[in-house]
């Protein structure tokens, strides 16, 4: 899975040098108690070398209309964070996200009604971005598979016992001697 | 030295399976009784080897041993001990040993406990486990040896991914490929019933406590896995319709029609044939499942391994299973009469009425899971299918399911009335129609349709429980067969289940605030005070956690604590949430981004009913436990003659 001469590099990959203090000798030993300030200095360091994800909605994003906002909320979560797997723009800390969902908002705050917002979208993105997807062509099977599936069964199912009601109930087989002489020596033993 | 032990004994496990997977095929076709007994021996001899390979892994992560790749890759000397051993399956090779080991323990125990079967069955039976066994474990040798070593040892490893950290995701996945896995075993029985030619009653009551072992198994990892994003993911969501939980989903699905159909053969001798067929299509849907997260075709959280090698193996592999399986079906079910009659409405009707439903959502989540890759591959369109769809498709479908689910155990054998049945469930049709009512005044009347799914989710639980209201006039609660409890326990359950996430999913409360430490909001009733900011030092993370002193009324009610963890090693950050429950609602919050400057922003969510849904999925799985402790399948070998009896 990840060849070991790349496992080596992210092995010695850049961590200890840029933090200055090496990685792995406070971790396995317990810092000092007076260790507060060098916490809170290790937390700084990470701080600025990575982009922490955010948690999706931020306070700053939210409407002051509760009505408004609540339209947005709904309409987030159908409204696919295109740069993302399987996230919805409310769901995703990704930038696009947050763009996506000022756009949201925007529109809706200048009176667009949903389906103006989710055309608005569309045009942008595409079909891609919606996390249910239009029913054209092209997703017919996906929208009538599942219920043709269940139509199909039924009706055969309802054709079988039909048919099946129309036939007479055959007795079954009589024994034929093999199986007599079994059953006798079963029921003797 | 372990490591090549380890090794070595896996080497071993796949010759002994080669020779298990054949020899005791070639025995059951000819009346060999020697070969046939080879199976049993090979069998324990399997699973004695796979487990001491899984011990060698276990103990290289345990002790650290960085020569080997695989523990370096996935582990850390600082990593507590629960996760340096839940390492050894938080990474594709591990997890794959994992798989076979559970399969070879399977194997194992259909040898030990498997006495009361027919020799050939049996030899039969442990051959086609021990056929995808060696699938297993070449596909291990061939292309994902956990032993590989590295040199020159690295110092220390680069640890777990900081999401598998966690107590609910340690036991997450050896509970769902004890399902997964499980249904291998179902597999097996099906294949060598078509080999045999011959399904009847006996076989189906050997089958179901295999199928209802590899159910309960699997409703129980799919709920931890559910309970572990809800309180990892920061959004209090519980299901997401990942591609990944869709693919634990679907053979649950299919599981869930073959316990259901079983009884049907076991106590009526028919739906033969449809039940082989779905006893086939629980494991191929694991293994899709199997193939889907290994293969990295949908890029996630699980998908550690994404090589191209491996992905055209399993898929390879899949198609050998489910293509051979359906080839042998096609060929021999023909063969397999149905004997019992019965009219629409009874209660074989009803039970077919379940698999319909139950196969066509499972045929509505395999669309929607795999549409995209289709679509991608045939026609190069992109399109999205997310929650929305399965909202508006896999949820309606729900509704004729539950509403027959309670009518169904009313209704006699061969031929029954609906009306004498309906009248016996006229009170739970009156309190789940008063519930409907109490949601639609009294918590939201702008959603009619959360109401109607909380109406359903209350006749659920009374429907299944009124079932017993016989007995407790009668007076014979006691002697009630634990096969009927475990049915109206899991009944109820699933309404459990559906009340839990109606409620949580549209009636919760959320705030979302940036908060400075000594700011104090209102919430719900409740007033929140952010007390102070603290940078905490875990094992392997270093933390920023918030204490939010909650109180009602002036009165202090609780304190929360929710982290944001920084993994040192990966560079990782988790929101560690902070849950208090009451069983009733779960006071949720999450501690987002945020400097002393301007502030922290705190997300506190109320969800009602929230704690019900995993408690739902566990009592789900316990009723299955309690069928399985059933008197008729612990104790009397089941013989090959018809059974006559139809109560319960």
């Amino acid at each position: 899975m990840i060849g070991s001469r790349r496992l080596f590099f992210m092995f010695l990959s850049p961590l200890g040098e840029r933090s200055g203090e090496g990685v792995r000798r406070p971790l396995t030993q317990p810092l000092p108690l007076a260790g507060e300030r060098s916490l809170k200095g290790w937390l700084c360091v990470f701080l600025l070398l990575f982009t922490l994800p955010a948690l999706a909605v931020e306070p700053s994003e939210i409407l002051p209309d509760p009505a408004l906002e609540s339209r947005a909320r709904e309409i987030g979560r159908s409204l696919r964070c295109v740069v993302c797997q399987n996230q919805s723009i409310d769901d995703s800390s990704a930038e696009v996200a947050r763009d996506m969902r000022r756009a949201v908002r925007e529109r809706l705050t200048a009176g667009d009604s949903d389906r103006d917002v989710f055309a608005f979208m569309v045009a942008r993105y595409g079909d891609y971005v919606l996390l249910k997807p239009p029913f054209k062509a092209g997703t017919l099977v996906l929208w009538l598979g599942a219920p043709l599936v269940l139509l199909v069964a039924g009706a055969a199912l309802l054709v079988a016992a039909r048919r099946r009601r129309a036939q007479p109930i055959v007795p079954p087989k009589p024994l034929d001697e093999e199986e007599r002489r079994r059953l006798d020596a079963l029921l003797k033993g | 030295m372990v490591a090549e032990l380890g090794h070595f004994a896996l080497i071993l496990a796949l010759a002994v399976a080669l020779v298990q997977g054949t020899l005791p095929l070639v025995g059951a076709s000819r009346g060999d009784l020697r070969l046939m007994s080879l199976g049993r021996t090979a069998a324990l001899t399997q699973a004695f080897l796979v487990l001491l390979s899984f011990g060698a892994l276990t103990q290289a992560y345990v002790t650290s041993d960085f020569s080997v790749l695989n523990v370096v890759a996935n582990s850390h000397s600082a990593k507590p001990l629960l996760y340096k051993i839940s390492g050894v399956w938080g990474n594709h090779e591990g997890s794959m040993l994992l798989w076979a080991l559970i399969l070879a323990l399977f194997g194992a125990a259909v040898a030990i406990f498997g006495n009361n079967l027919p020799d050939t069955l049996r030899s039969r039976v442990l051959a086609i486990q021990a056929l995808i066994g060696v699938g297993f474990l070449a596909f291990l040798l061939f292309t994902s040896n956990p032993f590989e070593r590295v040199f020159p040892a690295p110092p220390d490893g680069n640890g777990l991914n900081p999401l598998l950290q966690d107590p609910g995701l340690a036991f997450h996945p050896p509970l769902l490929y004890l399902g997964y896995v499980g249904f291998s075993v179902t597999y097996a029985f099906a294949v060598a019933a078509l080999l045999e030619g011959r399904v009847d009653a006996a076989w189906a009551r050997w089958v179901r406590p295999w199928a209802l072992a590899a159910w309960c198994f699997l409703t129980l990892g799919i709920a931890l896995g559910s309970w572990w994003a809800y309180y990892i993911l920061g959004w209090g969501g519980f299901w997401f319709w990942d591609p990944v939980e869709n693919a634990s989903l679907m053979p649950w699905l299919a599981g869930t029609a073959l316990l259901h159909s079983a009884i049907v053969v076991e106590k009526r001798d028919a739906l033969k044939s449809w039940t082989v067929l779905l006893a086939l299509l629980a494991f191929s849907l694991s293994l899709l499942g199997t193939f889907l997260v290994r293969s990295g075709v949908l890029t996630s959280v699980h998908a550690f391994a994404q090589d191209p090698a491996r992905g055209m193996f399993i898929l390879a592999f899949l198609l050998l299973v489910t293509g051979g399986g359906l080839a042998l079906y096609a060929w021999r079910a023909p063969q397999l009469q149905g004997g019992g009659l019965f009219q629409p409405v009874s209660r074989e009707g009803a039970l077919i009425l379940n698999n319909l439903l139950l196969c066509t959502l499972a045929a509505t989540v395999l669309l929607g899971t795999l549409y995209p890759l289709f679509l991608d591959l045939l026609t190069g369109n992109k399109v999205s299918v997310g929650p929305p769809f399965f909202n508006a498709t896999f949820v309606p479908l729900c509704a004729p399911l539950f509403a027959a689910l309670c009518v169904g155990p009313f209704l006699g054998w061969k031929r029954a009335e609906l009306g004498p049945a309906l009248m016996r469930l006229r009170i739970a049709l009156v309190v789940s129609l008063a519930a409907i009512v109490v949601a639609m005044t009294m918590i939201d009347s702008r959603s009619t349709l959360a109401a109607l799914a909380f109406g359903f989710g209350v006749w659920l639980i009374v429907g299944s429980l009124a079932s017993l209201s016989d007995r407790v006039r009668s007076g014979t609660l006691r002697t009630i067969p634990r096969s009927t409890l475990g049915m109206v326990i899991s009944h109820a359950s699933l309404g459990v289940v559906v009340l839990g996430s109606v409620a949580t999913s549209s009636w919760n409360t959320e705030l979302m605030q940036t908060m400075k430490p000594g700011d104090r909001v209102d919430f719900a009733g409740y007033s929140v005070l952010l007390e102070r900011m603290d940078e905490v030092r875990g094992p392997n993370y270093i933390a920023e956690r918030a204490t939010l002193n909650v109180s009602v009324g002036g009165k202090p009610y609780t304190v929360l604590q929710p982290e944001r963890r920084l993994f040192t090693v990966q560079r990782r950050q988790i929101a560690e949430t902070a849950i208090q429950t009451n069983l009733l609602r779960d006071f949720y919050a999450t501690l987002g981004e945020g400097d002393p400057r301007q502030g922290w922003v705190i997300r506190l969510y109320l969800n009602p009913l929230a704690p019900w849904i995993w408690l739902g999925a566990a009592l789900c799985a316990l009723g299955g436990f309690v069928s399985l402790s059933d008197r008729r399948l612990r104790i009397g070998a089941p013989s090959r003659k018809p059974v006559l009896q139809a109560a319960e």
